[in-house]
């Protein structure tokens, strides 16, 4: 979809209680999106995005007065075409999940840089999920085909579910060189496959990410997951 | 209301409730019904025993009046239920005490009865004087840090009036049962006037000796609150403000701010989580990120370290992180890129280590003689180790340095 949209700028409303934060991605985004909007709290965001329907939203994930979770399941019904990228200090687990679960279609931390932010918000606008390394590593975990077989798994789901809790051997692969630094078009190449491929794939993810009933999705939020190596 | 009511929601013998009116439930003034919550009985005993010491020439008015004025009501006392069943039982008591007074005026009377019944009456206030400040220092308890001698002081001042009367109206009561006493001369009433003043005496302290063990804990508490803080300054100290005032005198430097904020953060970050010292990890994950910490600072490169999966750290895991650490240490060195990624993932049968720069990148077929480390630090450590190292190199392109050490499930 996205190759005839990057032409126009896409409309952007950024979400956070930091002013000097707010005005630093205006300035930094530039040239390369239209900011059209910005908030600094969870009243003023669903106010603002009401009315302007931007194409994305970037959001702080912790605010004073509920965060980017509340902000998106605010808006997020009458405002369907809206797309939500969440920015965050944090990079623990738990905020990741709850933001992603909520719907947001990526997450990056704050210290990435001016050229990537712009990339990542182009990619959102056109419907693809942003995924950084570290976010990658956490669904590799989240979903890793071991991760059940410690917890007592008695309640046996039905197949459809199950599909939800596992990522293909192609997802996983994918996943993988984004952890390892990769970028889309790079994946691509070494996989032999098309860009739009990857992206496919990685939407994928975030759809079993937002919608699989994995109760290890939150127990990971706890604790790293312990692997007992069989050597050497 | 029903005449047998346990407080709801409480375990008796602990948590007792504190004493509070409940004019929701009472027929005055809520006192009966706020002692017999306090006391865990029920609410027509403490009547019972309230008419019998109005019969006892109107120690339970006083009692009352006193309990009446000085027991804070309960907040939540809002609800007003079963007034018919409350007019019922004030009929009953009204009536048993018509009949309880014309029984013990007839014994008073034959008796002497009255004459230690003053003193009672005055002792009784005075003890109620006294404990009062009880509810008083419940009620101020946690709302802060006050030392012990400071809270000690504070009640002194608010309560001294009070106590001070208290005190004299006991004395004055036991002197007037001495006086009693000392008129008739006999012996076994004053051991029993003995007793009394024992007694008075015990009662008298033991709101203090309450108080004081409340105040130590509330003071242990204050104390452990203020060396937490005291650690938090100290830690802040050292760490974030020391780092600030780096930042300020190398402002014209944008990569060691940035390496010395990068730093900070990472410190910061696992000081908050109360993760474990990244030194004292003996896991690989933690190895990793330690190692990528080092790099990154000597080197003020940015490292991102991803790990998937984590496990104990061995001989042959930590070859491969120092020849990760290598790898990272090249990367930053030579390769000019402005970040290095580095993703490890743990498996059972084999742990990956992937460290990857968007550098100048060159030919690894050509790896010129002073760069050495890539061929002995890590493709001959990896080796030495039974592991392997593949380096994956274009001038212009980057260097991914692919670790992989693995082992059969049979060993």
């Amino acid at each position: 979809m996205g190759v005839e949209r990057v032409s126009a700028k896409p409309r952007v409303v950024i979400v956070d209680d930091h002013h000097l934060f707010r005005s630093g991605v205006r300035a930094e985004l530039g040239d390369e999106v239209s900011v059209v909007g910005d908030a600094g709290g969870v009243q003023e965001a669903v106010a603002v995005i009401r009315e302007q329907r931007p194409d994305v939203v970037l959001l702080d994930v912790h605010m004073p007065d509920g965060g980017g979770v509340e902000v998106i399941t605010r808006v997020a019904e009458e405002c369907e075409t809206v797309r939500f990228l969440a920015l965050s200090v944090s990079d623990a687990a738990e905020d990741v999940i709850a933001v992603i679960r909520a719907g947001a279609r990526g997450y990056v931390t704050k210290t990435i840089s001016a050229a990537e932010l712009a990339r990542a918000v182009r990619q959102v606008a056109d419907g693809d999920a942003v995924f950084s390394p570290r976010l990658a590593g956490f669904v590799l975990d989240a979903f890793a085909q071991d991760a059940g077989a410690s917890s007592a798994n008695a309640d046996l789901q039905v197949a459809e579910d199950r599909e939800l809790d596992q990522l293909t051997p192609r997802e996983r692969e994918v996943l993988r060189h984004i952890a390892r630094g990769y970028m889309y078009k790079e994946v691509a190449q070494r996989l032999g496959i098309s860009v739009k491929t990857v992206e496919a794939h990685v939407s994928a993810v975030l759809r079993k990410l937002q919608l699989s009933s994995r109760h290890e999705l939150s127990r990971w939020a706890v604790q790293r997951r312990l692997v007992s190596l069989d050597g050497p | 209301m029903a005449s047998i009511q346990a407080p709801p929601g409480d375990s008796p013998a602990h948590a007792r409730p504190p004493l509070l009116r409940r004019p929701d439930r009472g027929l005055l003034g809520g006192v009966c019904a706020g002692m017999a919550e306090h006391f865990g009985v029920a609410v027509l005993i403490v009547r019972m025993v309230m008419v019998a010491m109005v019969a006892v020439g109107g120690v339970g008015i006083a009692v009352y009046a006193l309990a009446w004025t000085l027991v804070p009501v309960a907040p939540d006392s809002g609800r007003r239920a079963g007034r018919w069943e409350a007019l019922r039982q004030a009929l009953l008591i009204g009536l048993g005490t018509v009949v309880a007074l014309g029984v013990l005026h007839r014994l008073a009377s034959r008796m002497s009865y009255g004459d230690a019944l003053w003193p009672m009456v005055l002792g009784i206030c005075g003890l109620a004087l006294v404990w009062r400040p009880i509810a008083a220092a419940d009620r101020t308890s946690g709302r802060g840090l006050v030392s012990l001698g400071g809270q000690l002081r504070s009640a002194v001042r608010v309560d001294a009036p009070r106590l001070v009367l208290g005190v004299l109206l006991v004395s004055f009561a036991s002197a007037g049962l001495l006086h009693l006493v000392g008129v008739q001369r006999n012996l076994g009433e004053a051991i029993g006037v003995v007793a009394i003043i024992a007694t008075i005496l015990g009662l008298l302290t033991v709101p203090w000796f309450v108080r004081l063990g409340s105040s130590l804990s509330f003071e242990r508490a204050a104390r452990i609150r203020e060396q937490e803080r005291a650690e938090l300054a100290a830690h802040l100290h050292d760490s974030v403000l020391q780092t600030l005032a780096l930042i300020q005198k190398r402002a014209g430097d944008p990569r060691e701010v940035a390496g010395l904020a990068r730093q900070q953060e990472r410190e910061l970050r696992s000081w908050l989580l109360e993760r474990p010292d990244p030194g004292e990890g003996a896991s690989v994950a933690a190895a990793l990120e330690r190692a990528a910490a080092e790099v990154e600072e000597l080197h003020r490169v940015p490292i991102e370290v991803v790990t998937v999966g984590d496990g104990p750290l061995n001989g042959r895991l930590e070859a491969m992180v120092q020849a990760a650490r290598e790898a990272m240490t090249n990367a930053a060195k030579f390769a000019g890129s402005e970040r290095v990624d580095l993703y490890a993932e743990v498996e059972r049968d084999r742990v990956e280590v992937f460290v990857r720069d968007r550098g100048v990148g060159f030919d690894p077929g050509a790896i010129p003689a002073d760069r050495r480390g890539v061929r002995d630090s890590i493709v001959a450590r990896m080796e030495r180790h039974h592991g392997r190292a593949v380096v994956h190199s274009l001038p212009g392109e980057g260097t991914e340095i692919e670790l992989v050490m693995a082992w059969g499930s049979s060993g």
